[in-house]
């Protein structure tokens, strides 16, 4: 294939294995503080999002030495949502029941939040960035079976929460990690589905590929993203993926006003906050996803490696540079789009009972990503195959 | 923990599954939902049975709000006793405010003036529509439709504020007297009234339309809690819950109080006795009350609203400081009481949730030889572990809070 044979004259092309490494571990430490920031101002829409849905004013108390009230900046929660609620949270009490499994009990927040950090290894932030000899690859780690190191990682999340919930000795944090648990397994075949689909579209398991193959335009005009290919899939896997994530209308397992809190209800302060986080970090995953497979990834409409091409023929050409700044930004405000959908969705609908939500799986979900997935693979043949 | 006594759930399970129990010797769990639990806003403790999500058993326990109302009654004058009224449905004080002076009154052979009548009216419809809000939002907060329930409070806050504009208070309304209410209407009532009132159905139809059309929600409600028609009869239950029944009992048709019996109103009736029906009775209700306020506001006539007669309402304070009479007088209502004849009565009125009323036997002395509540969350609870073995754990909590119970009127 002409673009494989592309990514491997790239990797041919590296002189100095130290330089390389330094390379990987700056995209590493980019992503991993770019998804914990975005985790934070995730937390922050959800708090003055929710306010501007429901008519109240949200966040808007704390401040440093009043400083910002003396300069007169209006107040709009970050310094809430950024800095006072994680101190907060982090300075609480690390309370742990009696006869909980203290080791059990400290280890599952972690266990939960560091699949979900992981995943985010394989998220194509952009194309090629041009540094002087230096092709640098901007997802940060060039894995060809991506698409099943995402399903891997997010399988291993449900043991975070189980273990949450069996851990802390009490029978409502024991339902929810049950709970949590069956939908997750469940929603998961849901999701596989939707990727597969996806994957035998493309003929790729590399992220990236699929990005490249997203680029240019149908008609003259139509920016080839995968959603216009594969529109059940995107359902299927907004679905399945806000289900993953444990959130309304799919947040069975804490269901604050059945099982209190469910799987953390024994969980205070850090720890507590660790799995608040990787709910957060769930929700822009899933949104990392979708962008991937259906929103072009990092591409820009009409903007190709040289620079724009518009639909009438105009043409404007930008350095490398530029482009690899535009990809990178486009591909976050797609991410931080989705998220806020989610939330968007999050604020508006009531939560299922459980035999609904296994029922939507697996009689709902399940059969109509198998429905897709076969009629994707018959138009793949029908279409000349690959 | 678990009870080894109690081998027979209250609902069998049979089948492939009673046979895998068997097998592996599984007992259900035991889970004490409540006294202090997110979904039991005030405090009640279910005690439930689980075999997987199923609850196979349940006991439901209320009291924890006792705090002797009943008791408490027969220790002060009647007059004394109408702030207590106020902490009974707390979410609806100006109805239970009527309910008591009502029996009063009817002790005392009082009939207020048509002009009170008619501001009383318009009390008890506020606090109803009130109390419905909080209900709907309250039920729909822990589906976690949280947006909802905002909206619902909001418009529940533009009602306070009328509430407010009638008595000065917007919970502890202390609103009604023996014969009387505390102050008259104000002049520009009508023009407060009315914008607040298109303004808080704009909010209530928000909130309808992101619940009644939801398939989420109805999936929740629809089915759930179900209670046959002659259970809610043999139960004693009265007001939304036994019209979703489809049994169209509403005091204020039945026997109408106050000036219901002039007013153009209809009594929605459900045909399902589940969750969405209550919802949707009540949803209905908010809609008559604000047709019979607007009816009030149209109608109300000029004139006095308290009742002439010296044994329950007290002389002026420009009269008391200037005339020896009315001092006395003033003073021995105040330090003994009106007196009504000895006797006993009962009078209801129809509260937000059923029907309220008040048994007081009288032996002729100024405080109630026993006053007797007949609170409508307390018989409305009773079926409640009926409504719920055999369902959802999910489903106790769109049940419970369908039933609306409220801790201060339900223990008393």
């Amino acid at each position: 294939m002409r673009r494989r044979a592309h990514t491997q004259s790239l990797l041919a092309s590296d002189s100095g294995v130290t330089i390389e490494l330094v390379i990987g571990a700056i995209k590493a430490v980019v992503i991993v503080l770019l998804v914990l920031g975005l985790t934070t101002l995730m937390l922050w829409f959800e708090r003055k999002g929710s306010a501007l849905i429901q008519d109240r004013i949200g966040a808007n108390r704390a401040d440093i030495f009043g400083l910002g009230k003396r300069l007169g900046m209006p107040n709009f929660g970050v310094i809430n949502t950024v800095l006072a609620d994680p101190i907060k949270m982090f300075t609480k009490e690390d309370f742990v029941p009696d006869g909980a499994d203290r080791f059990l009990h400290g280890l599952a927040p972690f266990l939960a939040l560091f699949p979900v950090i992981i995943t985010f290894a394989v998220a194509p932030m952009g194309d090629i960035l041009k540094i002087g000899k230096y092709q640098i690859d901007l997802q940060p780690a060039n894995l060809d079976v991506a698409a099943l190191y995402v399903l891997a990682t997010i399988g291993i999340g449900v043991y975070g929460i189980a273990l949450g919930g069996w851990a802390s000795n009490n029978r409502w944090a024991l339902l929810g990690g049950i709970r949590a648990s069956a939908q997750m397994i469940s929603y998961e075949i849901a999701m596989g589905l939707a990727i597969i689909a996806v994957v035998v579209t493309y003929g790729t398991l590399d992220l990236q590929q699929m990005c490249r193959a997203q680029g240019g335009v149908w008609f003259g005009f139509l920016p080839r993203w995968g959603i216009l290919l594969q529109p059940v899939s995107f359902l299927l896997l907004l679905i399945s993926g806000m289900a993953e994530s444990k959130r309304v209308p799919f947040d069975l397992p804490e269901g604050e006003s059945e099982l209190v809190a469910g799987y953390f209800t024994e969980y205070s302060g850090g720890k507590q906050a660790v799995f608040m986080m990787t709910d957060f970090a769930e929700v822009l995953l899933v949104a990392v996803l979708i962008t991937v497979f259906f929103f072009g990834g990092w591409q820009v409409p009409w903007l190709y490696r040289d620079g724009f091409h518009f639909p009438g023929g105009a043409a404007w050409p930008l350095p490398n540079l530029v482009v690899a700044i535009l990809q990178f930004a486009a591909f976050w405000i797609k991410v931080i789009i989705l998220s806020c959908l989610q939330i968007l969705i999050r604020w508006t609908l009531p939560r299922l009972r459980y035999d609904q939500l296994m029922r939507l799986g697996w009689k709902g979900l399940v059969p109509l990503g198998l429905l897709n997935l076969v009629a994707t693979a018959f138009v793949v043949v029908a279409a000349g195959g690959k | 923990m678990l009870d080894p006594e109690r081998k027979n759930p209250a609902v069998p399970i049979e089948g492939n599954q009673a046979a895998a129990l068997e097998e592996l010797h599984t007992p259900p769990m035991r889970l004490q939902f409540g006294p202090s639990h997110p979904a039991t806003h005030g405090t009640v403790k279910i005690t439930l049975d689980l075999e997987g999500e199923q609850v196979v058993w349940s006991d439901v326990e209320v009291g924890y709000l006792h705090r002797g109302f009943e008791k408490e009654c027969e220790t002060g004058y009647y007059y004394q006793n109408i702030p207590y009224t106020d902490r009974l449905n707390y979410s609806s004080p100006i109805l239970n405010n009527t309910g008591y002076c009502m029996a009063v009154e009817k002790l005392f052979g009082i009939a207020p003036p048509e002009r009170c009548n008619y501001i009383r009216t318009i009390g008890c419809e506020l606090s109803r529509m009130a109390d419905h809000m909080l209900c709907i939002g309250a039920s729909a907060m822990e589906l976690a439709a949280f947006t909802p329930m905002l909206y619902l409070i909001e418009g529940r806050e533009l009602i306070l504020d009328m509430v407010d504009s009638l008595c000065g208070a917007r919970v502890t309304t202390n609103f009604v007297r023996i014969g009387g209410i505390s102050a008259n209407m104000p002049e520009n009532f009508p023009e407060f009234a009315r914008p607040r009132l298109d303004r808080a159905l704009k909010l209530f139809e928000d909130a309808d339309k992101l619940l009644t059309e939801n398939p989420v929600f109805r999936q929740r409600m629809e089915g759930t809690g179900y209670l046959s028609r002659d259970d809610l009869i043999a139960w004693g239950v009265t007001g939304p819950m036994l019209r979703a029944g489809g049994e169209p009992y509403d005091v204020r048709k039945v026997h109408p109080y106050l000036v219901y019996g002039e007013l153009d109103f209809d009594v929605p009736v459900g045909e399902h006795s589940d969750n969405f029906d209550r919802y949707l009775v009540r949803l209905e209700e908010f809609r008559q009350s604000r047709r019979i306020i607007l009816q009030c506001l149209e109608r109300m006539p000029d004139g006095p609203v308290d009742a002439d007669d010296p044994r329950v309402r007290w002389p002026g304070k420009g009269r008391v400081f200037n005339r020896m009479e009315e001092l006395i007088d003033q003073f021995k209502l105040v330090t003994e009481g009106g007196m009504p004849p000895a006797g006993e009565v009962y009078h209801a009125v129809e509260a937000a949730n059923g029907e309220l009323g008040f048994y007081i036997v009288s032996d002729g002395t100024g405080k109630p030889w026993k006053c007797r509540c007949r609170a409508p969350s307390f018989s409305n609870m009773s079926p409640l572990s009926k409504m719920i073995t055999g369902g959802q754990l999910a489903d106790v909590v769109p049940t419970f809070g369908m039933i609306n119970m409220i801790g201060g009127e339900c223990d008393r």
